[in-house]
This record gives C-alpha cells, sequence and structure tokens, in this order.
C-alpha cells in the first residue's frame, strides 16, 4: 500500500518513528555512578534468584576417571590470603551453632566415623580455570543430620581459621556430591588445601569451597555472605 | 518465493527539486528496539567478557599458567573480576530478551522473509562480494537486502544464540551438562564462548564499515524505520 502524503508530513512521521525509540535512553541509567552501583546489584540479586530455581537436587556434577585427574602438585592453591593459617591440626573442633538440635564441637574423628564418600569432580574458579582433582570425606548432609541441622534453615554459613567465610544455600549443602572434605588424593588434607577440612561442592563455583573451617552455622537469616560476596560476588554461584 | 519489501510505503514531492520522493518502512519499531537495546547490551558483554578474560586469560592449565594475550585494561569494562561479572549477568537478561523478541518478531510478523539467508541468496553471494572488495558491478536489487547483508544478518543472529548457549555451559556447566557434553566441557565451551565473541567482533567491524560507506540515509533509517528511495522501490 502507498500512501500519498506531503514532505511536512513525511518528516513528522518519521521523527514520531525516532521519538518512539526513546525507551532506549533508559539504559543510560547504567552510566550514572550514584544508580548504577544498585542496578547492577539488583541484576546480579535476579541472576541469583534463577540461579536457585535451576538447581536440581538429584542432578549429579559429572564425575571423572582416575586417569583424568591432574597430578596432586598441579591441583592449584588459591589462598585469599595466607597459605597456612596455623591450624593447631590436634586441637581443631568445628564449632556448629544456630538452628541445630546438637550445638558444640566436632571432632574431625566424629566427622571421619560418617560415611566416606570419594569422588574425582571438577573444580572451577570463578577466574575461568577448570581442574579436576579427588576429594574425600563425609557428605555435608550425613554431618548436617548427625548435629541435627534444621532442614528448613535457609543457609549453611561457615568461618574459616584465615578469617575467610562463605555460605552455601540449603538446598545444595543437602546434595549427594557436597563434602565435607578431610581428603584430596585419598590422603589427609594438606594444610595448603585446607587441612583438616574444607568444603568440596561440585555444584558450586570454587570460591565457596572454603578451606580451613572452624565454625559452622546453620541459619535464615545472613548477616554477612561470604569474603567475596560481600565485596559483590554472586551469592549464590552455582554450578 | 518472490523477494519480501516492505509493504508500508509513502511518497511526497521534494518542496526543492519538485522531484517525487518514495520511502519504505523497511525497519519495523520492534526491530529497532531491539537492534538498539541489543547493540549496547553487546557492547557491554563483549567489554565486561574480556574483563574477566583477564582474570585467567589462557586457555590451558592453571599450572602452568601460559597467558594468551593481556588485553589492555581500557577496553574492558567492570574495573576488576566482580564488577565485571555484574555487567555480564545484568546486561545478559537484556541481551537475551531483546534477543528473543527480536526473533519472535521476525517469525511472526513474517518479516524474517527479509532478512533470513536462504539457499536461493547462495549464487548471489560471490557477485556482492566482487562489487564490495574488488569493485565489480553493483548487481540489481530487488529487494531491501542484498544476498551478502543476508548472510551476515542471519550469521549475526546464529552468533547471538551460540553465544548464548556457550556461555549458559560457562556459569551452569552442570545443570546444563548435556549441552556441556556438546561443547566438550566447561574447557572448550570457554573457548567456543571466546571464539563467538570474536565473530560478534568481525561482524561489527564490518557492519560499522558499510554503515559508513552508505551514509546518512541509510543509518536515519535504522531509527526511523524509513528508507527514502531505496533500490527497490525505483519507478517502473
Amino acid at each position: 500500500m502507498e500512501e500519498r502524503t506531503s514532505e511536512k508530513r513525511a518528516k513528522q512521521i518519521r521523527r514520531r518513528e525516532i521519538l518512539k525509540l526513546s525507551p532506549v535512553v533508559l539504559l543510560g541509567a547504567f552510566a550514572i555512578p550514584t544508580v548504577q552501583d544498585s542496578l547492577l546489584k539488583a541484576g546480579l540479586g535476579f541472576h541469583d534468584w534463577v540461579s536457585a530455581k535451576l538447581f536440581r537436587r538429584g542432578h549429579l556434577a559429572p564425575t571423572f576417571s582416575d586417569a583424568e585427574v591432574v597430578p596432586f602438585e598441579k591441583f592449584p592453591i588459591n589462598g585469599y590470603d595466607v597459605a597456612d593459617p596455623g591450624v593447631d591440626l590436634d586441637a581443631w573442633t568445628l564449632k556448629v551453632t544456630g538452628d541445630v538440635r546438637k550445638p558444640g564441637e566436632y571432632t574431625l574423628a566424629q566427622i571421619q566415623a560418617l560415611p566416606r564418600q570419594r569422588q574425582n569432580t571438577k573444580h572451577i574458579c570463578v577466574e575461568g580455570w577448570d581442574v579436576i582433582g579427588r576429594f574425600g570425606g563425609a557428605r555435608l548432609v550425613d554431618f548436617l543430620d548427625f548435629v541435627g541441622a534444621d532442614r528448613n534453615s535457609r543457609f549453611v554459613f561457615v568461618e574459616c581459621a584465615d578469617d575467610y567465610y562463605t555460605t552455601i544455600d540449603m538446598a545444595t549443602a543437602r546434595h549427594e556430591q557436597s563434602l565435607l572434605c578431610y581428603e584430596m588424593y585419598d590422603r589427609p588434607l594438606t594444610r595448603e588445601h585446607g587441612a583438616p577440612v574444607r568444603l568440596s561442592i561440585p555444584t558450586k563455583i570454587g570460591y565457596k569451597n572454603a578451606k580451613y573451617l572452624t565454625r559452622m552455622h546453620i541459619t535464615s537469616v545472613l548477616t554477612k555472605n561470604g569474603y567475596w560476596e560481600d565485596q559483590g560476588y554472586s551469592n549464590y554461584y552455582g554450578l | 518465493m518472490t523477494p519480501a519489501v516492505p509493504k508500508k510505503i509513502m511518497s511526497w514531492d521534494s518542496q526543492k527539486t519538485g522531484m517525487p520522493v518514495r520511502a519504505a518502512y523497511e525497519h519495523p519499531f520492534l526491530v529497532r528496539l531491539c537492534h538498539w537495546i541489543n547493540s549496547v547490551s553487546l557492547l557491554v558483554l563483549i567489554a565486561s567478557g574480556l574483563r574477566i578474560f583477564r582474570a585467567f586469560p589462557s586457555f590451558g592449565p592453571k599450572i602452568p599458567q601460559v597467558d594468551l594475550v593481556n588485553i589492555p585494561k581500557q577496553l574492558t569494562l567492570g574495573g576488576w573480576l566482580g564488577g565485571a561479572l555484574q555487567w555480564h549477568f545484568t546486561f545478559i537478561w537484556i541481551y537475551m530478551v531483546t534477543g528473543a523478541l527480536y526473533i519472535a518478531y521476525e517469525i511472526f510478523s513474517r518479516n524474517y522473509r527479509q532478512v533470513l539467508f536462504m539457499p536461493r541468496d547462495i549464487r548471489g553471494v560471490w557477485p556482492m562480494a566482487k562489487h564490495y572488495f574488488f569493485f565489480g558491478r553493483k548487481p540489481e536489487l530487488n529487494e531491501p537486502y542484498n544476498p551478502l547483508q543476508k548472510l551476515a544478518y542471519t550469521s549475526a543472529v546464529g552468533l547471538g544464540v551460540l553465544s548464548v548457549l556457550t556461555g549458559l555451559v560457562l556459569y551452569r556447566p552442570v545443570q546444563f551438562s548435556f549441552l556441556a557434553v556438546l561443547m566438550g566441557g566447561f574447557h572448550y565451551a570457554r573457548i567456543w564462548h571466546f571464539a563467538v565473541m570474536l565473530g560478534f567482533l568481525a561482524f561489527i567491524g564490518g557492519h560499522l564499515v558499510m554503515v559508513l560507506l552508505h551514509g546518512w540515509n541509510n543509518f536515519i533509517s535504522m531509527l526511523s524505520g524509513w528508507k527514502k528511495n531505496p533500490e527497490y522501490l525505483r519507478e517502473p
């Protein structure tokens, strides 16, 4: 269909069409320093919300053959602070607090008395590298049941000997591959890998796999999320 | 199938020259809206993606780490890894929504016939390339896009889809493990994701050169939707 019109009218029509695009300018809000931060936080929050919805409780992370595991000395050590926070391994206990029936201090022997699970899984760092390692330990879900952690609580918050701390959502904590890890490559954790106990959660990004655990707090209310998370990293970051 | 040309056409007489002018409504509103929002998003995603890549600028193992390239900080967005991830994870939604909206609109409005590269376009690619690169004679055009343009724009949409799929594997290698397997795992997905980005850089470069070469009437049509005196509207 062809419409006869005047030059003035044609100009008007085209100008109106350009103006209809003005909502695009709203993207400029991201360039305003005072608004930018809250917009990006909201974006990340939405992203995390969707991510949590995507999590499938029964879906397993891939496991690998022994031949695919990297040699122990090629498993990277990424401490944020010190390689060895000087944990007294003999006196070590894991303090458990919060929404649990049996709060208190738990020894390594108590953790090791739970069924041991060994698995070759991929550890993926937020920086972009990935490595297949061999991890062993008690299933976190077994330990949570052992201490009587309320499964309706939302988070497992952990603190470490090197002042690192992070949060795992309850669904991930209760995933069957989430380990309270005390072994790598079938040997007790070395100091630089987080002795005596670390987290190994193949459905979470690397910085959620905290080392040198000292305290576990079961809660639905977080006052802080994690060392990196509080600086702006995703607080969910599941894989 | 005959070439799809815009249905909305208007004409007027130029007051200056008295010559008749015909204009075609080439770019529907939703296409223009998605084009501009999506291009901003794509630039944000590339720049923040490069900042993310800087955290481990290698496709090899972590030990020993061999850096591939050092991307200048000035070309990146986000300031640090965490900041770049925030930009990336925020704009991916804007990018996916406008991308999906565009594809859905193209299909339901049947506007895709204007731009989708089809087998019948294959024979027109070489004459067009000859014209652009070797100053060959310009082939006659009886539709808005020439075969080479269709190829470029169709590839860009393909790159868009691939960028999302490879990105999904990077962000959710466990939940999307079936996709991860197709791509050879997380490690390879990272390489494909980067390759798709390079494909986009090539597309954007070519696209911008073409926009510059084709002048104002062509450029402004992506804002107003209307193109004045397009070749395919020549008086019979």
